[in-house]
């Protein structure tokens, strides 16, 4: 026998000594993701979380529909009654005689409402800025990232402020000067990370495999950056919830006589002493709600976190 | 007395995906001004070994079992005598020097911190001491070193540093975490010429941890084989490379390529991998990748002795030679 | 020796360095990570590439796959200059040239799963490919380098180092490239690893009829995988030797220093060995040394090594080596 036939028979051997020594049994792999989801199930905080804001997301909105109150038209028999069953308003009412659960509940969809739209829309702005930014790197990075310091450097109150006045006070409006401010946070988290990816070895392993810009971009950068970006959305929405909150109660926020939780403790709030109801129950809304949003954010940054891999 | 006596250490991580048992009843004693080489490849436990002598285990880290030092149990020590003999008694040098050295400090001011700290030295007296250690293991100028700072210098010459630091209050023993790993060959041996004279001047005993069968040849007296937490064997380094007792051993001296012989086709490797430390499979660890295993490998063997101060944990009586096994390859 | 199949002629990447801001200007100094080297490559045939770190070996890898910029020189590839071409036309050429790198977990898109991660280049390459052909194809591959097709469905971070190191392999291969590139294959594995995968690779080369760039800093490695070694030190070749020869009789006194370094497993040989341990540090790479690069810790070293940097030669029995003084040191570097 020739030595190379040996050796070939040798190999061979090998091969097939490492192919039964190797593990069968799973065929389904378990992704980063699931990994992350299943140390999520275990943090208590994280799933507290998840579990309040699941109850207040469907109490705002199927609340409404068994309530026989309406937001806008007083019950002219209450003004200003605490809490009671006998009324029928569980949770009293307003100066006005409106009933406050309803109004609650009309109130928690509109914050829930512009925290997830405004965050959602500085979301894929952000995303798509601070990837190619970050991925294009040099000249057109500098020249995006000066552009976002540029309108960082606007005042945001005034910003608002002159958009009310010269639209009119407008939900819609809202969004847009939230979501305007929030996504240069999220370019500038997304590029940082980009960065950092752009330098793994697995995007230069996609250049070599043929892989166009736009490709290593959507399927290699993206997808590895969502980490951050879940962990960034779910600590963002309760961070617009509470600026609508704070321009709702300069009075800058939704028009009456829609709400949200903000306008509502901002009225409570000049009730405090005659009707404490009217501000207990928007304001232990609001900060269940961010409370939850917070744990959620902090679970997931510790499922997701790469010490663990 | 043995310098250092450790007796069934057991080290465990608690990790979301199940216990990971890394250290399983380790036992092992060094005389003072020994050399002991400890060789094992990733997860055989001969970090964690160290960690845990030195009370350096992670937050879910927990160790049993014990660990003598002069007659003192390490183990039940409190985090504040520990750290008296840490650095003074025992000190410790790791694989990245740049990163163990703090940036925002001086070298000069390190140094002087370890002799303040252990030695109670005044800074004039300490400044000179570290100067001297510093021209003790090979650099020149230690006045202008010890004005710089650890990015300003090679990892070569930093890992100088950490053994001048690690010698500077003249410990018993010197525990050396894969000193040379992330080292140029031609770094890692000036380190290791440097780390011979100085066991060979010095009472220092040392505990090599590498992967590298060279760097023991060179440095060792005696020798430990971990794999998957356990001695596989120990023996003095001569008998070790001349004969070795153990299939792993064998193994791995069969799968490095070897610069001063011809060389021979393909490598003979070790099939598979090394076992889940989460799931240790019963009876011997190596059992599944072993050429030699047999159906008793299923009980899980002691450290036998071998004779001439040798130990194995094999349940073979005798392995054929690492020569003859090789020709018989050839020939078939 | 047969007809190249690769031609690197007078290769140099440059890189810049920011050395410090001023308030007014940027002060730049340039870096010769790769100056001025070139060798050939037959079909088939294996090539060597050693030297310490920042020696330039994985930039020269990654200007041959055009994946950084040369400042000069030519690559040519079965005839064609592959220096100028537009990121597009290089696309076009990595189906022929594939690369292998150091970090298995690294490469390795974590989100992905295998047999996208080895199918990635198929569908790149071959996009009218149906997704059988290449669910087909990439099992065939995982098979190839001995892993189980039925792993197609998990994630890099569910396997070991040397399995990863074995996708990185599949997915260099699954093109049918021509030259295939090693950055460091094996240095981040474990010894009993190491070897298996040392074996695949030779296994593999000989049946694909591959040629290979093997870039390594382990001198025994790359010994018993090269047919022949090219020995770099601060961007420049200092030798290239058949790999038998270069071990027995290496020309330069930078081969002789590596050889020496490296450790040998048997503590008798190794008590024996009188180091002569390379002495020094490597020199700033923005400021080289006048001349031979060497000279700063060459044993050797005169002053005519300091005048004018020596030429790469070729000897009679075709090593080449950059060294003024060969001639007269020659007797003195044999092992």
């Amino acid at each position: 026998m020739t030595a190379r036939a040996a050796e070939t028979e040798a190999t061979e051997r090998q091969l097939d000594i490492f192919e039964q020594a190797m593990d069968k049994r799973t065929v389904k792999g378990r992704s980063l993701y699931v990994d992350a989801w299943h140390r999520l199930k275990r943090n208590k905080a994280a799933v507290a979380g998840v579990a309040i804001l699941l109850f207040i997301i469907i109490l705002v909105t199927f609340g409404p529909m068994l309530n026989p109150w309406d937001h806008e038209i007083p019950d002219w028999d209450n003004y200003s009654t605490p809490p009671s069953l006998e009324t029928g308003h569980v949770m009293g009412t307003d100066a006005l005689g409106r009933d406050l659960f309803e109004r609650v509940m009309v109130g928690g969809r509109i914050s829930l409402l512009v925290g997830i739209i405004a965050t959602l829309v500085s979301l894929f702005i952000g995303v798509a800025y601070g990837a190619v930014a970050g991925y294009l790197g040099g000249r057109v990075d500098n020249w995006m990232m000066r552009a976002v310091d540029a309108i960082y450097a606007l005042p945001f109150m005034f910003f608002v402020i002159l958009l009310m006045v010269v639209f009119g006070r407008n939900i819609f409006l809202i969004f847009v000067a939230i979501g305007a401010v929030n996504w240069l946070d999220m370019a500038r988290i997304v590029r940082g990370q980009t960065l950092s990816l752009k330098n793994k070895d697995f995007i230069e392993a996609a250049r070599v495999s043929g892989a166009t810009e736009w490709h290593i971009i959507s399927r290699h950068i993206i997808p590895n950056l969502l980490g951050v970006v879940v962990v960034y959305v779910s600590l963002t929405i309760p961070q617009v919830i509470l600026v609508e909150s704070f321009l709702s109660f300069l009075g800058l926020g939704v028009q009456e006589p829609l709400t949200s939780w903000g306008a509502l403790v901002n009225e409570g709030a000049q009730e405090l002493e005659t009707a404490p109801w009217s501000l207990l129950f928007p304001a232990t809304f609001l900060a269940a709600t961010l409370f939850a949003f917070n744990f959620l954010g902090d679970g997931l940054r510790d499922a997701l976190d790469p010490r663990d891999r | 007395m043995a310098l250092l006596e450790v007796n069934d250490l057991m080290v465990s991580f608690d990790t979301p995906e199940g216990v990971v048992h890394a250290v399983n009843g380790l036992s092992f004693d060094l005389e003072p001004g020994q050399t002991l080489g400890i060789v094992g490849e990733s997860g055989s436990g001969k970090t964690q070994t160290a960690m845990a002598m030195m009370g350096l285990l992670s937050e879910n880290g927990s160790a049993s079992g014990s660990v003598q030092f002069r007659g003192q149990e390490l183990l039940e020590l409190s985090t504040r005598e520990l750290s008296r003999i840490r650095g003074s008694k025992i000190s410790m040098i790791f694989q990245d020097p740049v990163s163990s050295l703090n940036p925002y400090l001086s070298i000069g001011d390190q140094l002087v911190e370890v002799l303040t700290h252990h030695r109670d030295l005044k800074r004039k007296a300490a400044r000179k001491r570290a100067a001297e250690m510093l021209h003790q293991v090979g650099i020149s100028e230690p006045g202008q070193r010890m004005r710089q700072y650890p990015h300003q210098l090679s990892g070569g010459m930093c890992q100088r540093i950490m053994i001048a630091m690690g010698l500077l209050c003249q410990p018993d023993l010197l525990i050396a975490d894969e000193p040379t790993t992330a080292l140029d060959v031609t770094v890692q041996s000036q380190i290791n010429t440097l780390m011979g004279e100085l066991s060979e001047k010095s009472s220092t005993a040392i505990m090599l941890i590498t992967h590298d069968l060279g760097v023991i040849a060179g440095l060792c007296d005696k020798v430990l084989v971990m794999y998957a937490g356990e001695v596989m064997e120990t023996a003095d380094i001569d008998s070790l490379f001349a004969d070795p007792a153990h299939p792993y051993t064998q193994g791995l001296l069969k799968s490095v390529p070897r610069l001063d012989k011809a060389h021979s086709g393909i490598l003979s490797a070790i099939p598979g991998n090394p076992p889940d430390l989460v799931d240790l499979p019963e009876g011997c660890p190596f059992r599944a990748r072993c050429p030699h295993a047999f159906d008793k490998c299923i009980e899980h063997p002691d450290l036998f002795d071998a004779g001439e101060g040798r130990h194995k944990r094999c349940w073979l009586d005798e392995l054929p030679p690492l020569e003859e096994e090789a020709e018989q390859e050839e020939h078939a | 020796m047969r007809a190249p199949i690769l031609k690197v002629e007078d290769l140099s990447v440059h890189f810049r360095i920011d050395a410090g801001e001023g308030l007014f200007r940027h002060d730049y100094q340039t870096i010769k990570a790769v100056d001025r080297v070139s060798f050939e490559l037959a079909p088939a045939e294996t090539l060597g590439v050693v030297g310490e770190s920042g020696c330039g070996k994985s930039t020269l890898a990654r200007a041959i796959l055009g994946l950084v910029a040369p400042a000069g020189g030519r690559i040519a590839w079965l005839g064609d200059n592959l220096v100028g071409k537009t990121e597009d036309e290089m696309r076009e050429k990595r189906r022929q040239l594939q690369l292998i790198f150091q970090d298995p977990y690294g490469s390795l898109d974590p989100r992905m799963t295998v047999g996208q991660i080895v199918g990635e280049p198929l569908k790149n390459f071959f996009p009218s490919m149906s997704k059988m052909q290449v669910r087909e194809r990439v099992s065939g591959m995982l098979k190839m380098v001995g892993l189980a097709p039925e792993q197609i469905n998990r994630y890099p971070h569910e396997f070991s180092g040397g399995q990863c190191q074995r996708i990185g392999i599949a997915r260099a291969l699954v093109v049918n490239p021509r030259l295939v590139v090693c950055d460091e294959p094996v240095s981040a594995l474990d010894v009993s690893i190491q070897a298996q995968i040392v074996n695949l690779l030779k296994e593999l080369q000989k049946k694909l009829q591959l040629s290979l760039i093997f870039i390594a800093h382990d001198l025994s490695v790359v010994r018993h995988v090269s047919d022949r070694v090219l020995v770099m030190y601060m961007g420049k070749v200092m030798e290239i030797n058949d790999s038998e020869r270069i071990y027995r009789n290496p020309a330069h006194p930078y081969t002789r220093a590596l050889i020496e370094s490296v450790p040998i497993p048997d503590p008798k040989l190794e008590r024996e060995r009188a180091r002569r341990a390379l002495g020094g540090e490597l020199p700033s790479p923005t400021h080289p040394p006048s001349g031979c690069v060497f000279r700063t810790r060459c044993p050797f070293a005169q002053d005519k090594c300091a005048a004018a940097e020596p030429p790469l030669e070729e000897l009679e029995d075709g090593t080449r080596v950059a060294c003024v003084r060969y001639a007269e040191i020659k007797g003195e570097l044999e092992l």
